[in-house]
């Protein structure tokens, strides 16, 4: 097991609880009819997004997609805002203008969950840029989709960050589906991380499920990025418990698959590790449970209380910062 | 008497005042370097391209390799980059070699970079600067010749910008660069060469101001780019028949200076538009629209978009010389108006 401390054990458990109980809430919420639009959910994936986090801080860039509000929370942006925003409330992180599928915090080096598949890449490479030529140790990573592996925007952003050399880890979250299509089928490579290979760069398949697998295949991506020796590609092997986009029937899932993802749980996992070992408590765990679910349920009352955008105010402004 | 450099030139000593100024300033695309400073070019120094059309020729020699970067062929990686990169504290210039290859790269501007300011609350700000060529008459036919940027003003979030000469280009582009905002710079390939007074100094020319290129009294055109000289050969011309035409210089798109545009419409009675770029949801419908809707009761006769045909650019010169609006073109419709 990779070198953790148990400030980081705490802060990786308390993260993957909240994007469950963020995720499922936000799934009742949405078969409640309260939520305009449409929601991608995380869940069944947090060990992919905090493992992989956990080695990052606010100065450090994220790319994201459109099943984004794990790696939101993760990077630590703030679930009020989040859920106000899933809501289309003023009081949102984007002040209801993005919605679920583009929640962002510049400030926190989120730079958008994004609504265009394989978009982020290139986007990744531009903050990679950033840091590389004003000479941070800043480390961008680009999380993408089994969807987006087979957009060329990500062969050209794995291309060109190879050949600059940039801080860049390309994080392939593999969840097994491009909406209702598996991966066995839309991808020509037996492994994603082959086509590592064909950037010069390494790569890894690991058990995304894993939190410890994630946070060690990280740990050496993330360190090699921020040395300046250029990008990665971990792919990390995973599963969803919604559907593409929540609502959808799932009739492209067996039985047995559903069954096996439920006894592979990643939190559940995670949990069994750390008391097994001694790592946490069971109270430590409870204690964690007890205040994430408040987070949450704060959270859908701040939403609800919050006002809504007033269109006169706000519909035709941050177009432009300025504009005669 | 002020300096005399080409189009060009003026083009090239923007982004370098504007490099020296500010090192977050960085120019990339493809073979806007060239062959310099590559290892096997060692020893010689010297510059294979400077940009396929020249323009940035010189700039890797003083600003270096970190800042100058030659790209690959994968415009949807480095425009992307560059959008990347100015949500992150740089000041990126990318140049796209010819505006017709925004068909493979079009996501990263329109889905990205016009519109991450707007989805994130205002959070973000998204300074890139996209140059980016236009124009027919270089026998370059349908998928190097045409002008687009129409396509680009459609979309809120982009600025768009059309000098027509080497001291519009010059300021045009330093404000494009200082601006906060995502900016597309259009060039026309065949004013690239085309002479005028510069200062040598940085100066700026505001975005979304007009400049009235000829004053006039009987006749307003509207127009932009390449089409500005027609517009004033045409208004010559004229003159010495007795009709005396405005021309004015719109010189960006958006924002757009609708008001020197209604003003001259309301001295002069009289409105053509003429426009490269293709007539359907165009700069000349966009203008005619403005006027009639604006202005309506001061016209004094129905006004006329002079455009090419609702087809795309030809390659044989015949065919490409009949698809340009031409000099003579706009000499009838101005007779036919008055």
């Amino acid at each position: 097991m990779a070198e953790i401390n148990k400030e980081q054990l705490l802060w990786a458990y308390e993260r993957m609880r909240l994007i469950r109980t963020f995720e499922d809430r936000v799934a009742e919420l949405f078969a409640e009819g309260k939520l305009p639009g449409f929601v991608h959910l995380y869940a069944g994936e947090e060990a992919m997004g905090v493992g992989v986090i956990s080695h990052l801080t606010d100065k450090d860039y994220i790319t994201s997609t459109h099943r984004g509000h794990g790696h939101c929370i993760a990077k630590g942006v703030d679930v009020n805002s989040m859920m106000a925003e899933v809501y289309g409330k003023a009081t949102g992180a984007c002040k209801g203008k993005g919605g679920s599928m583009h929640i962002a915090d510049v400030d926190k080096g989120m730079l958008g969950a994004n609504g265009i598949v394989g978009a982020g890449g290139p986007l990744a490479c531009g903050s990679g840029l950033t840091a590389k030529i004003l000479g941070t140790d800043q480390v961008t990573v680009c999380f993408f989709g089994d969807g987006a592996a087979e957009q060329g925007t990500m062969h050209e952003a794995m291309n060109l960050a190879s050949i600059w050399k940039l801080p860049v880890v390309f994080v392939c979250e593999n969840n097994g589906y491009a909406e209702t299509t598996p991966w066995g089928y839309h991808c020509a490579a037996k492994d994603i991380s082959d086509r590592a290979v064909a950037y010069d760069m390494p790569g890894a398949t690991i058990d995304g499920a894993d939190f410890f697998a994630v946070y060690e295949a990280a740990e050496v991506a993330i360190e090699q990025a921020r040395k300046g020796q250029g990008p990665s590609l971990v792919e990390c092997r995973g599963f969803r418990y919604y559907g593409h986009f929540q609502g959808d029937s799932m009739l492209y899932f067996t039985e047995e698959e559903k069954a096996r993802n439920h006894a592979n749980d990643p939190i559940e996992s995670f949990k069994k590790q750390v008391l097994e070992r001694g790592l946490l408590s069971e109270a430590e765990i409870a204690e964690i449970d007890a205040k994430t679910t408040k987070m949450v349920q704060d959270a859908v009352e701040f939403a609800e209380e919050s006002p809504w955008p007033v269109p006169e105010d706000v519909l035709t402004t941050d177009v432009y910062v300025s504009y005669p | 008497m002020a300096r005399t450099i080409t189009f060009r030139e003026a083009i090239i000593e923007a982004m370098a005042l504007e490099m020296r100024r500010d090192p977050t300033v960085i120019l990339m695309g493809e073979d806007v370097a060239g062959g310099a400073t590559l290892p096997h070019m060692e020893g010689e120094n010297k510059e294979a391209w400077g940009g396929v059309l020249g323009a940035s020729k010189g700039l890797v020699i003083e600003f270096g390799r970190d800042r100058v970067r030659d790209t690959p062929i994968s415009e949807s990686a480095y425009i992307g980059a560059a959008v990347g990169a100015a949500s992150t504290g740089l000041r990126p210039i990318a140049e796209l070699m010819f505006v017709d290859f925004l068909g493979v790269c079009f996501d990263q501007i329109f889905n990205q970079g016009a519109k991450m300011r707007y989805m994130f609350g205002g959070k973000a700000q998204v300074p890139v600067v996209i140059r980016t060529t236009i124009g027919a008459g270089f026998g370059a036919a349908a998928q190097h010749s045409e002008c687009l940027y129409s396509i680009f003003t459609h979309i809120p979030g982009l600025k768009t910008v059309v000098p027509s000469t080497p001291y519009d280009a010059k300021g045009l582009l330093s404000s494009a660069i200082r601006d906060n905002d995502p900016v597309i710079f259009f060039e026309h390939k065949l004013l690239y060469g085309l002479e005028g007074e510069v200062p040598e100094d940085n100066y700026t020319v505001p975005l979304g101001v007009a400049d009235v290129k000829r004053e006039g009294q009987d006749l307003t055109i509207v127009t932009l780019g390449r089409m500005v000289h027609f517009s004033l050969e045409a208004a010559e011309k004229l003159s010495s028949d007795g009709v005396d035409v405005e021309v004015v210089d719109l010189r960006s798109l958006s924002p757009m200076d609708e008001e020197t545009i209604l003003n001259s419409v309301k001295k002069t009675h009289r409105l053509i538009v003429v426009d490269e770029d293709f007539p359907r949801c165009s700069m000349a419908t966009d203008v005619v629209a403005l006027v009639a809707g604006q202005a309506f009761d001061y016209l004094d006769a129905p006004p006329k978009m002079i455009t090419p045909p609702h087809t795309l650019v030809p390659f044989s010169p015949v065919l490409e010389q009949a698809y340009i609006p031409s000099v003579d073109t706009i000499v009838s419709t101005v007779q036919s108006l008055m």
